[in-house]
């Protein structure tokens, strides 16, 4: 797909043999991981940080990344995660928040990438053939032949596992404290934290491992379940502790989160064919008939026939392709949304979905 | 929401005639939403005073008003036409303003008419300051802190309120004299003192300067129900201090981290919903560059210049999306016509850069001043489209057609370090080359970015075009093949032409290109689809790169590559968009698949369903060959884009496809002085004597020998440029003294002068058979440009003139073998017909004769060229009309206010930056229209006149003086008129001149007496100087300026009419061409015209 392999020290190939030649960037060596592609123009490093894209090769659409390097205030996690990076372009930074390019920073991470590829042709195999696996290399000797095995076989193991925290967190409030919530980390953004803490909440961050009575034994005046990697459907003891706490405790679910609610109260799930991940994707609140642009980060959906109708109904659905957005519950405190409304990249519309969250926990527990 | 049923018939209003600050964006506009109202069954009444426009045609509306936007005859039109809904934010300020004084004065509530879009409580929320101020204290967005103070401790008060730079403005003054840009509170006391003086009212603003913030603009769209998104970033490369319009604008925005986008993001959706916003609506945002700070500019409630190009630059036709939303529909309803499967509720996202440079009209203004600021300049505005910035910015440049196709200009390689150093700090025109060149010569970016405020993200941009430029030079004297692989596929992606790789490096561009096609570096196509490739789109809108893949696959149909006229420019106008697309539209309706091909983004023609394809590029040889080699179309068509087609019709003939129509070679014989006497002399036609010259006595020997006054000019330019008439010797050498600085390839023309009646006529030809709408007589006597000149449709002129004019049009066309469109302009001379410029293209007069005969020339002209016959298109051969009875007039307008230093006096080259049209059955109706719809503000009675004409003038002005006089304007002369004129019995006030000790005429000009300086330029340095520092000091005044006695001769017809505005009769532009085919055969006038030109004619 391009045109020659000249001056190229980079290649990416794909499951389905296609070979896009460019130059290295970032860490040398070869990465194997699913190729997915985001569509969001500003907030790159969020993107990278974002503990959801683990086990996976990101493309950005957008030509230029790395115009404002990498700056202090918008790590959503401690590192990057995904295995590889792809742009047309890495570019130097100018901004003055901006603590390190971007190549030193995918370097020490080692995050392998590359760039200089027709990056929208790539996006177009990736729309009409599907999310696929492929791999990055900038070793010299790396063989795309001998490597095909490995590269069709690619499944991430456990995604979540290793995207959690290793431990409990206790993050305070933002100013006095109203809500204790318990924030169950399956691979979490710290937008999220940021969203809860700036409402009053002191947020206690659980690894993804934790049990059903665990969770309860804190008490919390709600249950937050975090985005994360991954097919939702390989939770299994994270799904089965969530079918002992949903109804008893307010509960929020975001992204991967909002999958395994479902999956907890019988629905099922499917692997999209190409994903939604970007920032300008149109959700409708359907009880409001208002629709909001919000940033998403998925490569699974619920399947609306299998919700079923006594146990919840669908509250959002994705504009573009009629997929479920949401999930609201009936007769209890809980609801769902698969994309992101604590940003991080992207837009803030959708943020009061943490006051519906906070809404739901009656006065007089909350403390 | 579903849209109103009660809506049955909608008014849009157009924003006028084109005029720096209000372009073809509003065309692009009202097309648009016409065309989305028509779909809904709407039926669309349009009024604009501006015939060159696409929207006041009949395809495009049901009912067209070409009438004076004046609030008199809006009115009349709502109501004779029984509108119900008014749709008045496609109309730029001119529209809004009519939409807030219809609804304040309460005619609209009266009459029943729904104003669609932003309700007006919000458009004022939009515009007036103090309300602005206060809704965005309410929901807590910062705008610039400001206060006004009267004096000095108070001012050093608001200043540390606010924090210091402060920008010091006195209040009421013209031209912000005695303020200043103040770091600290010495500065401030010293700008606070002479501003306090400066001012007549002892006020002074105290404003918080954020001069080099950066300059960051959203589109924003919002329906009724709420729904509020954003369509596009847009970033100014040229930091706040430089009008959005006068900057180069980079989309999306480059330099903000995503809480800086976020947080300007969820204010704008904030402020629209704050307004009320129900449509568009753009805002401007000040970034701090190194803090969290930021301040809201402005907004604009409604569709804009930036909307325009938010549109293009993403896909996503923000009008139409506007307009159905004005009639009800929420955005959730709308669909996105670029995927065809998603909504119009949603994001573009966009997955290359998009640059826009405007055009400014330095060219043809050579002694403006070019420095550029808060008043805009530009008359047009490039766009350009790539995967990289660098090519993104190179084709930007080129596309300007202002001959610079690299970073490197050779004027300014030609300064020492010392003067750069000097000239950095510069902000005019040329910054951008200035800046290239101080990176060239190894001026840190750091350095640059301390003067100039362009954040290092763009200077590290331009610095990387003009080290490849550097590397490029490494390969002087190696043939092109030596340059590596590697180097050539950069420079491609960069943007770099092959003619621009060969200047460089070395060979010819041939070269260049014979090595990268071999080396397999050709152009492909990459979709403009509003999601990234997200979606599969089927918009069939394209822009080159040199990466991999090529999405334009052509089709298998037969295809016409249209070339479009870049640019808005003065000289090549909105017409030629009108046009272009107007061919595109023949073409399809012929079945051909039309291609066009267009870098101007505020237009029809680069609306992604006006054609069938769309290629968004520069309109130069390189670039239109890469389209053609992957096209393969049948032909190109290049009589529609103005000179810039015309120009590519020798490099596209040289790649083998046909140019339809009339031949290259004729083309060029109307352009070559020598071919074109010959065939002049063939065809027995006689035109103005003249000789072809190079050093300065040959043109002094030919101008004795013809005889003065001479026009002098160089060949191979049209529209006038740098033509100039000169009277003496003094006059012949100063202009070639001039013209010779550039050596000249081409002879300089020397041509006698002949002081008659112009007359004009645009003509479709087959080659053998032609037909002429009508014949048109210019107001002005020669010496004008033609586009400058009010222009009289039909010519009053005998039945003798009458059919010589035929016969020599039949001559011309045959002679020159025309296959399509002609123009020709004629001086009708001591009765006697002679031939002064011949156009093988369309041109500026086409669509005005059109709408007004019924006649699509364009159509037709499109026929004949893919073989059809003017006799059989239904329209007959010969003249259509001789003496309909109607009169239809078109007047020019111009920008003087907007640019300093230009001198107001008309002559041989153009001025005007558009034109409209007044109609009428009565011809002193139709002068009063065209003069009122031209923004002259005609003086009262009692008013003051000031009048200052050269000697030979005199006569001519006695009897308007009479007739001035007698209506009780008050009229004020220098020495020697105002003694011409006691003498004949015309009371005149006499006024000393402008060197003579004050009070003076420049003092009369201040004190407010005079509304109307008639000034006639007298020959010489010192009167020359006089008279242009005069006309400049009327036109900052708002003083209308007549230069020529014609002119003068018209408003002096209007005011003895006394015609007010809401006695106007309107008329609907279909039913006037009805008039005109049923009086076309009508032998003598209607009523006799005026007889201002009836002497010129014996």
């Amino acid at each position: 797909m391009d045109s020659g392999t000249k001056g190229s020290d980079a290649v990416l190939v794909l499951s389905n043999g296609t070979e896009f030649h460019g130059r290295s960037f970032g860490a040398k060596g070869t990465a194997v991981g699913e190729v997915v592609f985001n569509t969001g123009i500003v907030g790159y490093q969020r993107v990278l940080t974002d503990p959801s894209y683990c086990g996976q090769i990101v493309t950005m659409s957008y030509p230029l990344i790395g115009n404002v390097g990498v700056n202090p205030f918008e790590h959503e996690s401690a590192k990057p995660w995904p295995l590889a990076y792809i742009a047309r372009e890495f570019t130097d930074p100018s901004h003055y928040q901006s603590e390190s390019a971007l190549e030193p920073y995918l370097a020490s991470h080692g995050v392998v990438g590359i760039q200089g590829i027709d990056t929208r042709a790539l996006v177009r195999i990736l729309r009409e053939n599907g999310t696929m696996n492929g791999a990055v290399s900038s070793d010299p000797d790396f063989s795309p032949s001998a490597w095909m095995d490995r590269i069709r076989a690619f499944r991430a193991v456990d995604p979540v596992l290793e995207v959690t925290c290793r431990e409990t967190r206790i993050h305070p409030p933002v100013g006095e404290r109203r809500f204790h919530v318990a924030l169950l980390d399956y691979g979490c953004k710290d937008g999220i934290v940021r969203g809860l803490c700036e409402r009053g909440c002191e947020v206690v961050q659980l690894p993804a491992g934790t049990s059903a009575e665990d969770v309860l034994a804190l008490s919390p005046d709600g249950i937050m379940l975090s985005n994360g990697p991954g097919d939702p459907k390989d939770n299994v003891f994270q799904i089965a502790q969530l079918q002992r706490l949903i109804g008893v405790v307010p509960m929020f679910g975001i992204c991967l989160g909002h999958q395994l609610m479902a999956l907890a109260t019988g629905a099922d799930t499917a692997k999209l064919k190409f994903g939604h991940r970007g920032g300008n994707h149109p959700v409708k609140d359907l009880a409001h008939d208002r629709v909001y642009i919000t940033t998403q980060n998925h490569g699974y959906a619920v399947l609306p026939e299998t919700v079923d109708p006594k146990v919840a109904e669908v509250s959002h659905v994705s504009m573009n392709d009629d997929s479920v957005e949401g999930l609201r519950y009936f007769g209890i405190p809980a609801f769902s949304v698969q994309f992101h409304p604590e940003a991080a990249p992207g837009p803030l519309d959708t943020a009061y979905l943490f006051d519906e969250f906070l809404a739901m926990i009656p006065r007089d527990t909350a403390r | 929401m579903p849209r109103i049923q009660e809506i049955r018939k909608v008014l849009v209003i157009g924003s006028g005639p084109i005029i720096i600050g209000q372009a073809a964006e509003f065309d692009y506009a009202g097309t648009q939403a016409c065309r989305a109202l028509k779909a809904e069954g709407i039926e669309v009444v349009l009024v604009n005073s501006n015939p060159a426009t696409i929207m006041t045609d009949r395809e495009m509306a049901d009912r067209v008003y070409l009438e004076p936007l004046q609030i008199d005859v809006v009115q009349r039109i709502l109501l004779e036409e029984r509108v119900d809904g008014l749709l008045a934010t496609m109309g730029g300020q001119t529209g809004l303003n009519f939409a807030m004084e219809l609804a304040e004065s309460g005619f609209l509530d009266r009459h029943g008419i729904r104003l669609l879009g932003t309700p007006a409580k919000g458009i004022r929320m939009g515009e007036d300051r103090e309300e602005f101020r206060a809704a965005m204290m309410r929901i807590g967005e910062p705008c610039i802190p400001s206060g006004t103070v009267m004096n000095i401790p108070d001012a050093i008060a608001k200043a540390e309120e606010i924090g210091y730079p402060v920008i010091v403005r006195p209040a009421f003054t013209l031209g912000g004299t005695g303020g200043g840009i103040a770091d600290d509170e010495a500065e401030l006391r010293e700008y606070a003192a002479t501003g306090l003086a400066a001012s007549r009212v002892g006020q002074i603003l105290v404003e918080r300067c954020i001069a080099g913030w950066k300059e960051i603009e959203f589109e924003a769209v919002r329906d009724a129900k709420g729904n509020v998104i954003t369509i596009c970033s847009m970033e100014n490369i040229d930091p706040v201090g430089v009008h959005t319009g006068d900057s180069i604008v980079i989309a999306p925005a480059q330099t903000l981290t995503d809480v800086e986008y976020q947080t300007l993001r969820t204010a704008s959706l904030k402020i629209v919903t704050e307004l009320g916003i129900v449509g568009g609506c753009n805002v401007q945002y000040a970034q701090h560059p190194t803090s969290r700070e930021y301040a809201v500019i402005e907004v604009n409630p409604r569709l804009s210049r930036s909307s325009a190009l938010a549109s293009k630059a993403t896909g996503y036709p923000i009008a139409k999306v506007a307009a159905r939303i004005g009639i009800g529909y929420g955005l959730d309803e709308i669909r996105n016509e670029v995927t065809g499967s998603t909504y119009a509720c949603f994001e573009p996202t966009i997955d290359y850069i998009v640059t826009k440079i405007p055009r400014w009209p330095f060219d043809k203004f050579v002694r403006a001043r070019r420095t550029l600021g808060t008043q805009m300049k530009a008359t047009g505005e490039v766009m350009s489209i790539s995967n990289t910035l660098e090519g993104s910015f190179m084709k930007a440049i080129r596309s300007l057609e202002t001959g610079f196709v690299g970073l490197e200009l050779p004027a300014l390689t030609a300064l020492s370090d010392a003067e750069l150093e000097l000239r950095l700090p510069v902000v005019d025109d040329l910054r951008i080359f200035v800046v290239a060149e101080a990176l060239r010569r190894g001026t840190p970016i750091a350095t640059v970015q301390d003067v100039t405020k362009i954040d290092p993200f763009f200077l590290g941009k331009i610095r990387n075009i003009v080290r490849l430029e550097e590397e490029l030079k490494a390969y002087r004297g190696r043939p092109a093949a030596a340059i590596p692989y590697a180097v050539l596929r950069q420079a491609k992606q960069w943007g770099f032409t092959d003619a621009w790789i060969a200047k460089m490096a070395q060979g010819s561009a041939r070269d260049v290109a014979a090595v990268r096609k071999a080396a397999g570096l050709v152009a492909t196509y990459k979709m403009v689809d509003t999601c990234a490739a997200e979606f599969a789109a089927a918009t069939p809108y394209f822009y080159s790169t040199y990466d991999g893949e090529n999405e334009a696959i052509p089709s298998d149909r037969k295809k016409v590559l249209v070339l479009g006229s870049g640019p808005i420019r003065i000289g090549q106008g909105i017409e030629f968009d009108y046009c272009s697309v107007h061919s595109v539209w023949a073409l399809r309706e012929l079945g051909y698949e039309a291609i066009i091909a267009n870098s101007n983004p505020e237009t029809v023609s680069t609306d992604f369903d006006t054609s069938d394809r769309l290629y968004f590029e520069p309109l130069t040889p390189e670039d239109v060959e890469a389209i053609i080699e992957n096209e393969k179309p049948i032909g190109a068509i290049c009589q529609f884009g103005g000179q810039t087609a015309i120009k590519l019709v020798k490099p596209i003939a040289a790649t083998g496809l046909p140019i339809l129509g009339t031949s290259p070679d004729m083309v060029d014989a109307a352009e070559d002085r020598e071919r074109f006497d010959a065939i002049m002399e063939e065809a027995k036609i006689p035109r103005p004597e003249g000789r072809m010259v190079f050093r300065t006595d040959e043109a002094l020997a030919a101008a004795e020998e013809l005889g003065y006054p001479v026009l002098l000019r160089p060949s191979y330019v049209l529209g006038g440029q740098g033509m100039v008439i000169t009277y003496s010797d003094q006059d012949v050498r100063e202009y070639m003294e001039i013209i010779n600085l550039t050596e000249q390839e081409h002879p300089i023309l020397v041509d006698k002068y002949l002081m008659g009646v112009e007359l004009e006529v645009d003509a479709v030809s087959d080659g053998k058979d032609i037909l002429i709408p009508g014949i048109m007589e210019h107001l002005e006597r020669a010496g004008i440009h033609s586009g400058d000149s009010i222009s009289i449709f039909p010519a009053y002129i005998s039945e003798k003139i009458r059919e010589t004019i035929i016969d020599y049009t039949g001559r011309l066309a045959r002679g020159l073998q025309i296959v399509g469109l002609l123009n020709i302009q004629f001086i009708l001379f001591n009765d006697r017909v002679y031939v002064i410029e011949v156009n093988p293209r369309s041109s500026r007069t086409v669509p005005y004769i059109s709408k007004v005969t019924g006649i699509p020339l364009v159509a037709m002209a499109t026929r004949v060229m893919l073989g059809g016959k003017v006799a059989d298109l239904g329209y007959g051969t010969g003249l259509y009309a001789r003496y309909p009875a109607v009169y239809a007039i078109k007047a020019p307008v111009f920008s003087f206010e907007k640019l300093h230093d230009v001198d107001t006096s008309l002559g041989p080259e153009m001025k005007s930056t558009g034109e409209v049209l007044g109609l009428s059955t009565n011809y002193g109706e139709a002068m009063f229209k065209a003069i009122l719809a031209s923004n002259f503000r005609f003086p009262k009675r009692g008013d003051g006149i000031l009048m200052t004409v050269r000697d030979s003038d005199k006569p001519d002005l006695l009897p308007l003086a009479f007739k001035l006089s007698a209506m009780g304007f008050e009229l004020y002369a220098t020495g020697g008129t105002a003694l011409y004129l006691n003498q004949q019995g015309v009371p005149t006030n006499s006024v000393r001149k402008i060197d003579e000790p004050t009070p003076n005429m420049l003092d009369l000009v201040s004190s407010g007496k005079v509304r109307l300086l008639v000034n006639t330029p007298t020959r010489g340095r010192q009167p020359e100087r006089d008279g242009f520092k005069l006309r400049r000091k009327c036109i900052e005044h708002g003083i209308p300026t007549i230069t020529s006695l014609d002119t003068l001769f018209a408003v002096t017809e209007c005011l003895v009419r006394d015609l007010q505005t809401a006695d106007l009769k309107v008329y609907e532009i279909g039913e006037f061409a009805e008039i005109v085919r049923t009086t076309r055969t009508n032998i003598l006038p209607l009523h006799e015209m005026p007889d201002q030109n009836q002497m010129l004619k014996k």
